[in-house]
């Protein structure tokens, strides 16, 4: 198991470092860079998890989707000439102890859970036992997560439409 | 099974050509730091930009256009990861396992079909913002 505490080691490093720059940069567009490597390295821990289809979502989902959306979403908002695009830090005491009482909730289900050992065996990809259960047992869930990307996507469109016709 | 083969499943080779194209790239770089002459004028430090000179700032407000279609994109995103799985177990089904994906997919190309009516997908407003490079220029020519 040594090299694998080494990978997550190394992933863990490189969600912290990150997660640090994404809070603590000045400059938004650094923000969004550095939560690549957030989301990469979350990534990473899916798949070190033995959950590769979950792995492979959060790339294709929301580093290959959601992180451009909010790039562009800064992109946008910023204006062609004239201020640099800042993020300040408020309400500095109010977050500190948001992330006490958080970590101490963390910490609390960290120890008292009793946690499975499992030797971390790589069995072949979880992706086609997944979709046999999707088809024989989950069909139903199957259709409503159609539908519920329809009104993701109808709702989506219909937002972004009424805010063009403000311009 | 020793544990060093377990971990090289895809993943781990997948791994390996990350850490492969990083070190890569980092011997280059420092080869070329090693071996390249370092003399910097005001000239060789500035932006280059297709050996133009640079006007004006990087962050370019883009076309709200392609938010909507970012917006579009990530749903369909969704929509190709949740068929992967039915894609590779459907032929266990035969008929009814292919239904189940066809009515899914004919449900997503509703929401595709009314995109298009309603217009979202055209391009058809172009607004281009074009910066007032004129007033930009009088500050980087000093």
């Amino acid at each position: 198991m040594e090299l694998y505490d080494i990978i997550f080691y190394f992933f863990a490093a490189m969600i912290l470092v990150s997660g640090f720059v994404v809070v603590g940069s000045k400059n938004i567009v650094y923000s969004a860079y550095s939560l690549l490597f957030v989301l990469v390295g979350i990534a990473a821990f899916y798949i070190l998890l033995g959950a590769d289809f979950l792995g492979v979502v959060q790339l294709m989902v929301y580093v290959g989707g959601i992180l451009i959306l909010l790039l562009f979403g800064i992109m946008l908002t910023n204006k062609v000439k004239g201020v640099e695009i800042k993020s300040d830090s408020n309400f500095v005491i109010p977050s500190l102890i948001t992330i006490a009482v958080f970590t101490a909730f963390l910490l609390f289900v960290i120890t008292e859970t009793n946690w499975l050992e499992i030797t971390p065996e790589f069995v072949q990809t979880t992706v086609k036992s997944l979709g046999i259960e999707l088809i024989q047992n989950y069909s139903l869930v199957f259709e409503i997560l159609a539908v519920v990307l329809l009104i993701a996507l109808i709702g989506a469109a219909t937002l972004a439409r009424n805010d063009n016709k403000e311009n | 099974m020793p544990t060093d083969s377990i971990m090289l499943t895809e993943f781990g080779k997948i791994l390996i050509f990350m850490i492969l194209s990083v070190v890569f790239v980092a011997i280059g770089l420092f080869a070329a730091k090693l071996i390249r002459p370092s003399r910097p004028t005001k000239e060789k430090s500035t932006i280059y930009e297709c050996g133009e000179e640079t006007v004006g700032s990087p962050y370019v407000k883009f076309n709200i256009r392609f938010y909507v279609v970012a917006l579009i994109f990530i749903i369909f995103d969704v929509e190709v990861v949740l068929l992967f799985p039915w894609a590779l177990a459907y032929k266990n089904f035969g008929v009814p396992g292919f239904l189940v994906g066809i009515s899914f997919l004919i449900i997503l190309v509703l929401g595709m079909a009314y995109e298009w009516r309603k217009g979202d997908l055209e391009w058809d407003r172009p607004r281009p913002n074009i910066p007032n490079l004129i007033n930009d220029k009088a500050g980087f020519d000093k």
